[in-house]
């Protein structure tokens, strides 16, 4: 970057104590802007320079002031076209071209020229035989730049567009308190050569950026909701809770509904709210006896129970859906409690897997989502267990606030609508829903009777989503998500609101 | 969960008090309703048909909407609704409902020929009723929500309600050919017979969608008075004769239906709800409904109240409470089961379930409802008390380490739709649906939703194309499950969790998704293969129509074809609208485990 003009600087401020910027690209015959290049690099260095800003103005010709010097003011160029024998005025404007008008009246006011009326039509002729072009003469020492001007003229030739002021912005440069008259280069990194060779205690480094961002280092991202998901079973795990296998999105209508005492001609079971399989479209395959008990607590009653009072049909049982709710597998793992080897067990399940609804689609709701379940089964247990182990769940997604509302749901009874107070939206929102299973559901499994399941559900999308401020959930889910979210995103803190 | 709209003036006049609508909503929530709107008649009509003409001359009054549990047809109007509430709050007593018996009672007699179509029918009758514009809102509004709900869009049962002084019993519930039934229906002035009716109502917004139950039928069903007037065709309209008018005094109502236990459910509810309009209140007037062996005589309405029998200890311990027994006597008494502490037993309590609450038929429901009355939040918590050790699904757990292996490596996460069309897995691919194993769903909505997919490529290929705007390359995984058909399964289909990664940049760059899958072999100890070792993975050059011709391998494990790896063919690209290069692989990691 011109070494050898940022060094003719220096050079040339040793001998003196101030200069201007405009001064030495004068002096060196550079253009001013490459002045102010080597100076910016003199900067770069150190604080080798000192630098007042200067400003200054300058005459300087217009375009139009330009082509006076060159071919005269235009009262001159008017006058020169007037012949002896005088011209007409008309003829004189075409002859003088755009500027005509404005050299006639000049010319007229100059009184170089005059109007002959007494002839028609009126001719322009010369009132003197010579004239002298002050305008073109002053403007020719502008050019030189050896002019004096008044501050009348300058207006008034600024006012024909002759002139214009210009302001150049320059240095005053001055000796700095690192003044050198050679550049030292500044290194840029540390490098292996400097430190075998010792060379570093010599050098000298140029000044880091903090300000600027670092190199991003080259990594991969996991999914924000499914980090989501790892926190969630985190949180199971912590509170001794067994993960239920749930890789079965097919399943028969017997395990989704009926052995969770859903009567068969319940709205859920209708084809615009679950998902039917036309291939393979029916299971055949249940354990028969605890079918029989099943078909009979739906239409007949018993365990305590008048039952629903209808005929049971095994063709709704067999056919094939895609669940609608991960307590399908806890009905399936409950059943194999009942009738494991050694008999029941108190046992702590979960699940976190998708499910699928086949609901009207809007910015918050998809066809497929992921369920959050909880199940426990022991003798004994209590409505205020549920409600003890739900304090306790979320308070580990840092919510310590809740309350319960009473609420519907087939296979439980009690059941709770949970809420809770997010102390980040400030307000109460529901966030889950809860219950004891009802008897019916578990005696024909072959529970004990004094064995009583709490358990409690929640989607997984709907906290990710208030988590993260996002409101279409297709944002989140699907081909549609911003990969650079996913890149963006943080680690997944759900105690932190 | 049905809403009911009840105007809110109203609301409070009927409770004895006006409340705020946040002191209303508390009311709601301890006892399990939610006020899920407060709005006006001119705003509803505004809102859901757009008919601000209408809305114009509309009521400004202040409506209510409230959401209702399913289970509870009590609470489907005002009256209910004010009465459970009422009861709720200790001001009065659950009514006690009786039968008034007539000189002579009204007999419905069933024909056999109704078994093709529509086999049962109960009847009963309010006397002495008095209307106000309101209360005969009310009436019908509470028929269509039961039509809507417990009826099943009267495809499980439906409700004729007539002015008894315009018809004359005996009543016959017969099913003839549709030619020889004629009347003027409804608000008609027209007589119509029941094939004329179907192609009238078959334009009907409201009407239209009940015509399917019964028009293919040989015989439809028909009521019909002593002197041959008919009362209704049901499901689908009432006769214009007996309809009711505010100046109607004694209501017959009849229920024909499919499911007996839902009928005698509806007409239960009907005449409880509305028996409080009678001089004298909550009194019903039994009918004889005539079976079809022409001489069993049911009496109609039931009314049934029935004794739960209740342990105070269990129902303590099922909560989680302590509470005596005569406190639990006036806690469901107040939820509308009127209770007594056994005389000679003090740990049971008597609780008589009323005809409104057909929805107890389990002790667990009686439970539930102690805890609404002693207010869900107001119980001890409690922690079950046993320890266990837990376990993770062994196949989720390894999911979890990989997804962080591969996140290492370089690649992003993608979390892509289980379903998709049947070209997004067959066609785009160059491949036959038919060949596939694939899982169809019987009714989509849209072709989005056609089949589960049998593999998660169309997944991520999709979001690389929603995502051009990122920079090159694009590197995207995902572990999750396909679903395959397979008649060994117990359901017939069974899922298989797989690994899928992409890499799209200027060039396809196979050996990018060759090094992801060297690097998770590495990390699940599995050695490369080569000579005559006889564990371990390896590639095997072969040919597929997804892929680029020389550039596809079968990814063998232990001699098992366990996915496919390649360079992705540019009609597949074209097809998925992608204009730059890919590489991809996909196995399933269920070896593994």
């Amino acid at each position: 970057m011109h070494p050898d003009l940022t060094e003719r600087i220096l050079q040339h401020l040793e001998t003196v104590d101030k200069v201007n910027t405009l001064e030495l690209a004068t002096q060196f015959s550079v253009d001013h802007q490459k002045v102010v290049g080597a100076l910016k690099s003199i900067q770069a260095h150190g604080d080798l320079v000192i630098a007042e800003t200067a400003t200054q103005k300058h005459l300087e010709l217009t375009d139009e002031g330009q082509s006076v010097v060159e071919k005269g003011s235009h009262e001159a160029i008017v006058y020169s076209l007037v012949p002896p024998e005088g011209i007409a005025q008309a003829a004189l404007m075409v002859a003088g071209g755009p500027n005509a008008k404005v050299g006639f009246s000049k010319a007229m006011s100059q009184g170089w020229i005059l109007l002959d009326k007494s002839v028609n039509p009126p001719l322009v002729r010369r009132k003197v035989d010579k004239i002298v072009d002050n305008v073109k003469d002053q403007l020719v020492l502008v050019a030189s730049g050896k002019s004096q001007l008044t501050a009348k003229d300058v207006a008034d030739y600024k006012k024909r567009k002759l002139l214009q002021e210009t302001t150049i912005k320059s240095f005053i440069l001055s000796k700095g308190p690192e003044f050198a008259t050679t550049l030292t280069k500044l290194e840029t990194d540390l490098t292996m050569d400097m430190l075998t060779s010792g060379l570093w205690e010599q050098l000298k480094f140029k000044s880091y950026n903090f300000d600027a961002l670092g190199a991003a280092p080259t990594r991969g991202h996991l999914h924000p909701l499914l980090k989501v998901r790892t926190e969630f079973r985190q949180i199971f795990l912590e509170m001794g809770f067994s993960e239920m296998p749930t890789n079965n999105y097919v399943e028969s209508s017997f395990w989704n509904f009926d052995a969770l005492f859903q009567p068969q001609q319940h709205p859920a079971r209708d084809a615009h709210d679950t998902f039917f399989i036309i291939h393979p479209a029916q299971s055949h395959k249940f354990p028969q006896e605890y079918l029989q008990r099943v078909k009979a607590v739906h239409s007949k009653g018993g365990y305590g129970s008048l039952g629903y009072g209808y005929d049971w049909k095994l063709s709704d049982a067999q056919k094939n859906l895609l669940r609608t709710h991960t307590t399908a597998v806890s009905a399936r793992m409950l059943f194999k409690l009942a009738n494991q080897e050694g008999g029941f067990k108190p046992a702590k399940y979960f699940s976190i897997d998708k499910v699928f609804r086949n609901e009207t689609l809007d910015a918050t709701h998809l066809a497929e989502f992921h369920q959050v379940e909880g199940v426990i089964a022991d003798v004994g247990l209590t409505l205020g267990d549920l409600i003890g182990t739900l304090y306790e769940f979320f308070r580990k997604l840092g919510i310590t606030q809740l309350e319960f509302k009473p609420a519907y749901n087939p296979y439980t009874e009690p059941s709770m609508e949970i809420f809770c107070y997010h102390p980040g939206l400030a307000k109460w929102i529901e966030v889950g829903n809860s219950g004891l299973f009802r008897p019916e559901l578990l005696r024909p499994m072959g529970l004990p009777e004094n064995v009583n399941v709490i358990a409690w559900g929640l989607s997984l999308e709907r906290p990710t989503m208030i988590k993260y401020g996002i409101n279409n959930i297709r944002d989140l889910v699907g081909p549609r998500v911003d990969l650079k979210m996913v890149e963006d995103g943080p680690i997944c803190r759900l105690d932190h609101v | 969960m049905p809403t009911i709209g009840v105007k809110r003036d109203l609301l409070f006049d009927a409770l004895g008090k006006k409340y705020t609508d946040d002191e209303f909503q508390e009311l709601c929530f301890a006892f399990g309703l939610e006020l899920d709107e407060v709005t006006t008649e001119k705003q509803m009509l505004t809102k859901e048909q757009g008919d601000v003409a209408a809305a114009a001359d509309a009521s400004e009054e202040i409506i209510y909407r409230i959401d209702i549990p399913a289970n509870r047809y009590d609470l489907l109007c005002l009256e209910g609704l004010v009465t459970a509430l009422r009861v709720f709050q200790g001001k009065v007593k659950p009514p006690k409902f009786e039968f008034v018996e007539p000189a002579q009672r009204q007999v419905l007699k069933i024909n056999p020929s109704t078994a093709q179509i529509r086999p049962f029918a109960v009847a009963a009758v309010l006397r002495n009723v008095t209307f106000t514009q309101d209360s005969y809102n009310s009436f019908i509004d509470l028929q269509d929500k039961l039509h809507q709900n417990i009826c099943r869009k009267r495809t499980l049962v439906a409700i004729g309600t007539h002015d008894l002084d315009t018809i004359k019993g005996p009543f016959s519930y017969e099913a003839l050919p549709p030619e020889q039934i004629k009347f003027v229906p409804l608000n008609q002035t027209q007589e119509l017979n029941g094939v004329q009716l179907m192609n009238f109502y078959a334009t009907h917004a409201q009407l239209k969608q009940y015509l399917p139950i019964i028009r293919d039928s040989p015989v439809y069903p028909v009521i019909y008075d002593a002197n041959r007037v008919v009362l209704s065709l049901p499901p689908i309209i009432n006769g214009d004769h007996s309809k009711i008018s505010l100046k109607t005094k004694n209501v017959f109502i009849e229920c024909t239906a499919t499911d007996l236990t839902k009928a005698k459910v509806v007409l239960d509810t009907i005449v409880c709800l509305f028996s409080e309009h009678c001089a004298k209140k909550f009194t019903v007037e039994p009918c004889d409904v005539v079976q079809t062996d022409g001489t069993t005589i049911i009496s109609y309405p039931e009314l049934a109240v029935r004794t739960e029998r209740i342990s105070v200890k269990r129902a303590n311990a099922y909560i989680g409470i302590n509470e005596p027994a005569n406190k639990l006597a006036d806690m469901l008494t107040r939820m509308y089961l009127e209770t007594e502490v056994d005389a000679k037993d003090g740990d049971s309590l008597n609780v008589k379930i009323p005809p409104t609450r057909h929805d107890v038929i389990h002790a667990c429901d009686v439970y539930e409802d102690i805890a609404i009355a002693f207010g869900y939040n107001n119980i001890k918590k409690s922690l079950p008390a046993f320890m266990q050790i837990a376990k993770q699904f062994p196949l989720n757990k390894l999911t979890e380490q990989l997804r962080e292996q591969v996140a290492q490596a370089g690649f992003t996460e993608a979390l892509t739709f289980t379903l998709c069309s049947r070209d997004d897995i067959a066609l785009k691919l160059n491949k036959k649906i038919e060949a596939l194993p694939a899982v169809h769903i019987g009714n989509p909505k849209t072709l989005e939703f056609q089949v589960v997919r049998t593999t998660l490529l169309p997944g991520l290929l999709k979001t690389l194309v929603a995502n051009r705007k990122m920079p090159l390359p694009m590197k995207l995984f995902e572990i999750s499950d396909v679903v395959l058909a397979d008649e060994a399964a117990e359901v017939g289909a069974r899922n298989e969790r797989r690994l899928c990664a992409v890499n799209c940049n200027k060039s396809a760059g196979f050996e990018v998704v060759h090094g992801l899958l060297d690097r998770v072999m590495q990390v699940l100890s599995v050695p490369w293969k080569t000579g005559g070792a006889d564990k371990g993975y390896y590639l095997q050059a072969t040919e597929d129509p997804s892929y680029f011709p020389g550039r596809c391998a079968n990814v063998m494990y232990n001699d098992a074809v366990i996915g496919r790896i390649g360079v992705l063919h540019p009609s597949v690209l074209q097809a998925f609208d992608l204009t730059t290069p890919c590489s991809a692989v996909e196995f399933t990691i269920e070896p593994f485990v």
